[in-house]
């Protein structure tokens, strides 16, 4: 097991030599490996001087907790157990990351229904932890399979979630993401999301730095609130805000706080623009009148589409979103100028994102946005499916 | 450098309120003092509990006096609350206090206490939770219960007042069978559930159940139940803090229902595990008790 006391200026306990993130993510030279979103999850945490995790078994976000777990045991994370259950979890994550540790832990699915209500506690307590969301659908009836329902049960939680279309993505958002959540002005937990199954469990070629380099620990006493940990002076306030009276100015304190929250949020955006080299990122014809608005792996089978349609003579353009907190909307609507149609394929049956899309273009743009082609429930999303819907929509000959 | 916390900057002494030159001059921390804390330095000496909310008269802030008292080491301890009465006491208590969610207060604690073992190795940190009886027996009962499974380094104290109060006086678990209360109008129909026995079957080290009718026995178990913590394993005091409001009695009377209660639902019930007594022989022998 890892001690703290092994951590010198140079290097953490596991012995790896400390980096900045900018060279850990733009310079650090790269070989390639084969794996599975799992366990590069793995490999992202085992280069990010992590304090602390708290698992929980639920498919198909058990191998990477696994992962941490075996992380934990060769030195490289201070500390590590299992939880009673999702709820349990979550407020031991809440109780890791205010007493001043680097803390991430996974999920899925019910587990993250389960856990719900910590969510907004944790971004109202202004603490920077990780969740790996491995969306998978939520009961009844039972399915284990990808869907990302759960996502549109979060947006509103006060915490950032970015979205990974795969492998590669997931290594280097979730080495990111502490970086940005940690920063002092934002300081908020962040959700990183990626499809069940489809990137937890699919094998893809990625880029890796080595292993024997590691960021520069977190720093608690940066935080905009004190850790819980006696070597600070005491606010004698709680930790979340002080509504115990029945007054305006408690009740202007809660709102007040509650704005404060989102406001840290959007504070993220210059972080996660330089760390995820924009908050959108597009492919396809740069003038194209057909534009497909995605996140995760719906991005991966437009894409697919989009070259499809090129055959046809059909020019699109797939935007793809990285973050869902913050929405991008002024970048989201310069790669929209000139477009007529937007499609947006997802992994559900609400439409969540479609309605993000369509809150972001509410009189500020005039293309007509279709909420589709969905599949929920574990079916795939061909991109057969992508083209139907867009023949369907589009006055154009298909075949 | 928990201590020096409590020291002002000369600079801003002369806009500091009383009570917090107070804090620094004449509270009892343990490193100041050559004897363990106690209550009989409570009149002479600054509280680390501010004046506070709760109903004149109340036991549980008068217990919540007595365990603030006893904290052997009170500039190295953190407290996690959960919701009721005893959260409008703690924005008033002069440490580190956590109020997270209702019930998940055990959850919160072991997230604390691991981390601060693996921050500070050398420190003796001691995380204290302290919450009501539907938080610990109800709600909570599954993340108290698992962090007693656990062996989790905590102490728990909950001050049971056998009622919901401040949600305005609903049945709970720790509600004796057939008391009227709201959402049991026609009295409660099963027993109170018997806490303190499930935390020595859940594996505590150190379990009590009592009144809060004398201080110096409510001192006495929080001060061994800490240091018990400390070193072996999870420990449970289960406080009787009757809600003088929803059983009818007025401000004088609450100190007669605890004693009452004494001989009754609270008569003392106390287990040590072998190796926690075999600790607190040895802690009596170095003078920490």
């Amino acid at each position: 097991m890892a001690s703290i006391k092994d951590m010198t200026d140079t290097h953490n306990w596991s012995g790896q030599k400390l980096v900045t993130a900018d060279h850990m993510l733009f310079e650090a030279p790269r070989e390639k490996h084969f794996m599975t979103g799992s366990e590069v999850l793995k490999e992202a945490v085992k280069r990010c001087t992590v304090d602390a995790s708290v698992s929980y078994p639920i498919t198909p976000q058990s191998e990477a907790a696994h992962l941490i777990g075996e992380l934990w045991a060769e030195g490289y994370v201070g500390t590590y157990f299992r939880g009673e259950n999702e709820f349990g979890v979550m407020s031991e994550v809440a109780g890791c990351a205010m007493a001043g540790a680097r803390t991430i832990t996974t999920t899925s699915g019910p587990g993250t229904l389960r856990a719900m209500e910590n969510f907004p506690q944790w971004s109202g307590t202004r603490i920077p932890c990780q969740l790996i969301l491995m969306a998978r659908g939520i009961n009844s009836p039972l399915t284990i399979q990808p869907d990302n329902l759960e996502v549109s049960f979060m947006l509103e939680t006060g915490c950032m979630i970015w979205y990974a279309e795969n492998v590669q993505e997931l290594f280097d958002m979730s080495i990111a993401a502490f970086i940005v959540a940690e920063k002092p002005d934002v300081h908020v937990p962040i959700i990183t999301v990626v499809d069940g199954f489809f990137v937890s469990h699919t094998r893809e070629s990625v880029m890796l730095p080595a292993d024997d380099i590691a960021l520069l620990p977190y720093e608690p006493y940066k935080s905009p609130l004190p850790p819980i940990d006696s070597e600070t002076p005491p606010g004698r306030f709680l930790r979340d805000p002080f509504v115990m009276k029945s007054n305006y100015i408690s009740y202007a304190t809660h709102a007040s706080w509650q704005w404060e929250v989102r406001s840290a949020v959007e504070r993220s955006r210059p972080y996660a623009k330089h760390f995820l080299k924009g908050l959108v990122h597009v492919t396809g014809t740069p003038d194209a009148e057909i534009a497909f608005v995605t996140c995760g792996t719906a991005s991966h089978q437009a894409k697919e589409a989009e070259r499809e349609l090129m055959k046809h003579g059909i020019k699109t353009k797939v935007i793809k979103l990285r973050t869902i907190r913050p929405f991008p909307k002024e970048e989201l609507l310069a790669e929209l100028e000139g477009v007529k149609h937007i499609f947006v394929p997802e992994f559900n049956v609400v439409g969540w994102l479609e309605k993000e899309v369509k809150t972001a273009l509410h009189n500020n743009h005039t293309a007509k946005v279709i909420g589709g082609p969905r599949v929920a429930g574990g079916m795939s999303l061909p991109a057969e499916a992508i083209l139907k819907e867009v023949f369907e929509h589009i006055n154009v000959e298909g075949k | 450098m928990a201590i020096d916390i409590y020291k002002i900057n000369p600079e801003f002494r002369d806009i500091m309120p009383k009570e917090i030159i107070d804090l620094e001059e004449n509270a009892t921390w343990a490193q100041n003092q050559k004897k363990p804390r106690g209550i009989k330095e409570m009149p002479d000496t600054k509280e680390i509990l501010e004046e506070h909310s709760l109903c004149a008269g109340c036991p549980e802030a008068a217990a919540l006096r007595y365990v603030l008292a006893a904290l052997p080491k009170p500039e190295e301890t953190i407290i996690v609350n959960s919701t009721g009465c005893t959260s409008l006491m703690f924005p008033h208590i002069a440490l580190h206090t956590v109020h997270s969610l209702f019930g998940n207060q055990n959850a919160v604690a072991t997230g604390i206490k691991r981390v601060l073992d693996w921050r500070f190795p050398d420190i003796e940190k001691d995380v204290v939770v302290l919450a009501g009886d539907g938080a610990t027996v109800d709600i909570g009962l599954d993340y108290t219960l698992q962090s007693f499974f656990r062996q989790e380094n905590i102490t728990t104290i909950c001050f049971d007042n056998e009622v919901y109060a401040n949600t305005g006086g609903q049945e709970s678990g720790a509600t004796p069978k057939g008391q009227v209360f709201k959402m049991a109008p026609t009295g409660k129909k099963f027993e109170k559930v018997k806490m303190w026995e499930l935390a020595t079957t859940a594996g505590c080290h150190y379990t009590m159940n009592m009144t809060a009718s004398a201080p110096k026995a409510v001192a006495k178990a929080v001060r061994e139940a800490i240091l018990v913590a400390r070193e072996i394993g999870p420990t449970f005091l289960n406080i009787y803090t009757p809600c003088i409001l929803e059983i009818g009695l007025s401000a004088n009377e609450g100190l007669g229902e605890m004693k009452d209660q004494d001989k009754d639902r609270f008569a003392s019930y106390k287990f040590v595990s072998p190796e926690a007594e075999e600790f607190l022989k040895k802690c009596k022998a170095e003078g920490k008790l």
